[in-house]
């Protein structure tokens, strides 16, 4: 995905796109609301992720802006203030969602999604592997059309191993892409979501291979 | 005696030299003769009583002699002092009413003087909390410099509070800056790590960036709800919906770690008169908590019911439960539970519930959850 992030702090706009890039996404950085609007006249982005403190003007007013031009592109609030007036105020401002600094990148993830849920509806691209699809957005799978009832977690290891099959993905890793860094879990518990999802892919020439001492593949596809 | 003027007596004395020729011998002469032909008045007791008496003297000639005649004549005075008490009646009436009249007027006038002033009280004790606009109502010109003393001190106390505002929410920037800054370079570093031991260090960083980062904001959040308690805006929300937007923000969150946050709402709405801040305070606190300390896989159950003229909120999970504790202790500032284990917390989430119910006149209650969790229910009154 493409994102276009507008945070005047550098360090963490640094910060942020190295972890965004980490799982494959792009991200221009706007320092201030004009460099902003120059990105968003000649590039189209998935998502805007919005401070509210900048230098030459405060982001609501650019949500205010955003909203009267009509231009789509979901905005996700980056706030520092907690107070509860403001998170409610942001909201009626037109943001799509909000995320409270510091916050995690699982949980900004799984908010980014659900917006695009609500934007785009059922339109996206599936991922087909073998006799396996998956819809990211409407977060159903099927094996040869008949559709299986996978949880959160599950889903989004198999979405994990799915964008890059064949591929050996370590325990960490998939560790890393499933858990809040914050939870307090070992690697290991990886393996009882790999346990699940193989059970309930039962029947697809798609299966899900331990390669001993590194992690786990998607073959048969 | 002379006949009488109303209730009146009038004596006479005529002297030839100092000799009485007729009337009564008795009255006296003046102190010091009338000089010219002006009479002389004066006034002396006579018969028990004080009379007022006029004297003139003549000199004519008596056989060829000249002679000095005087002629007395005495008057009582019960008319005059009967007409001096008129007088005087009179006058207290005339007095007393218009002391009266003037009273009554005065009143009057202290009133529609005194109206604007009080009309202003009014108007300015019947605003809002949150209205500090300067006062704009047309009042006598006396009360100008009042009425432009009390919008200076409300633009004053406006900047005061603007100040305190902008210095909150520019310190709360200030630290959760570069808090993100960390916990993003903690969770890349976390993605670059295969070591165990190194990635258990960095997650435990990550948890205690976590931790301040939660401290500041339920610090903040106590405090706006300490100082709203006082100054609440009260308005008529449907709790259902409330609840239901409440728990839909939780939802990626709770997602993440596949808790289902089930609510059971009825179809009706169930309005109330409160705070929107401080309720949506209180419903963060209460699911943050059930979310928080649910088993992975688990289920949070929301529920809104009315009871006999209040609207019962119960939040339900299967987590660890209070272990024994008391509700009591667990709502006391900055006190947690002997189980919380590494669950991150502040200890003031339910403290903030507690006062939120207090401030709407409601009630708190946290006990065991039958076959284990805890089950907090937060009763409102139904408005």
């Amino acid at each position: 995905m493409r994102f276009l992030l507008i945070e005047d702090n550098a360090e963490l706009a640094h910060s942020v796109r190295d972890r965004l890039a980490l799982d494959g996404h792009a991200v221009d950085h706007a320092a201030i609301l004009s460099d902003a609007e120059d990105h968003l006249s000649v590039a189209t982005y998935d998502l805007i992720l919005l401070d509210i403190m900048l230098p030459d003007g405060d982001g609501r007013d650019f949500l205010e802006r955003h909203r009267k031009e009509r231009r789509d592109t979901p905005v996700i609030v980056m706030t520092a203030r907690s107070a509860v007036s403001d998170r409610v105020a942001l909201l009626d401002t037109g943001a799509d969602d909000y995320i409270t600094k510091p916050f995690d990148f699982a949980e900004l993830e799984a908010r980014v999604r659900a917006v695009l849920r609500r934007r785009r509806g059922a339109a996206q691209p599936k991922i087909s592997y073998g006799d396996l699809e998956f819809d990211p957005l409407g977060a159903t799978v099927t094996v040869s059309g008949d559709a299986r009832d996978l949880r959160n977690r599950e889903l989004r290891l198999l979405e994990i191993l799915m964008t890059a099959p064949d591929r050996i993905h370590s325990k960490s890793h998939l560790c890393d892409r499933l858990f809040s860094a914050s939870e307090a879990v070992s690697d290991n518990a990886i393996e009882v979501y790999v346990a699940r999802v193989r059970k309930k892919l039962d029947g697809s020439t798609a299966r899900i291979e331990t390669v001993r001492g590194v992690g786990y593949r998607l073959t048969g596809g | 005696m002379l006949g009488s003027i109303g209730e009146d007596r009038v004596f006479y004395r005529i002297l030839v030299e100092s000799e009485t020729v007729t009337g009564y011998p008795d009255l006296p002469v003046p102190a010091s003769p009338p000089s010219g032909l002006e009479p002389v008045y004066y006034t002396a007791e006579f018969q028990d009583v004080f009379v007022r008496i006029a004297a003139v003297e003549r000199a004519v000639l008596v056989a060829g002699m000249p002679k000095t005649v005087s002629i007395l004549v005495a008057q009582t005075q019960s008319a005059k002092d009967a007409i001096v008490a008129q007088m005087t009646n009179r006058a207290a009436l005339l007095g007393i009413g218009f002391f009266a009249v003037a009273a009554a007027l005065s009143i009057l006038t202290a009133r529609s003087v005194l109206r604007p002033v009080n009309d202003l009280a009014e108007a300015v004790g019947r605003r809002g909390p949150h209205d500090l606009r300067p006062v704009v109502r047309s009042v006598p010109r006396e009360l100008q410099p009042m009425v432009r003393a009390l919008n200076g001190f409300i633009g004053r106390l406006q900047g005061a509070l603007t100040r305190t505002e902008t210095f909150i929410a520019e310190a709360a920037h200030h630290i959760r800056t570069p808090l993100a800054t960390l916990r993003t370079q903690a969770e890349t570093a976390l993605r670059l790590t295969e070591d165990d031991a190194m990635r258990a260090r960095i997650r435990s960083m990550i948890r205690s960036v976590d931790d301040s980062a939660r401290s500041a904001s339920q610090l903040l959040d106590h405090a706006a709800v300490v100082y709203r308690t006082d100054q609440r805006t009260e308005e008529s929300l449907d709790l259902g919906s409330l609840i239901a937007r409440v728990c839909d923000r939780f939802r990626p969150a709770a997602d993440l770690r596949d808790i289902v946050i089930a609510t059971q709402l009825p179809t009706q709405p169930v309005t109330i008169v409160a705070d929107l801040l401080l309720l949506e305070s209180a419903l963060r606190n209460l699911i943050d908590n059930a979310v928080k300390y649910s088993h992975v896989d688990g289920q949070i159950d929301v529920r809104l019911e009315q009871d006999a003229g209040r609207a019962v909120i119960t939040v339900m999970d299967r987590g660890r439960g209070l272990d024994g504790a008391q509700k009591a202790d667990l709502t006391d500032r900055f006190r947690r539970g002997a189980n919380v284990g590494d669950v991150v917390g502040s200890g003031l989430g339910l403290t903030i519930v507690r006062e939120v119910a207090r401030a709407q006149s409601g009630r708190f209650d946290l006990t065991e959850r039958d076959g284990g969790g805890a089950c907090a229910v937060l009763s409102l009154p139904l408005g």
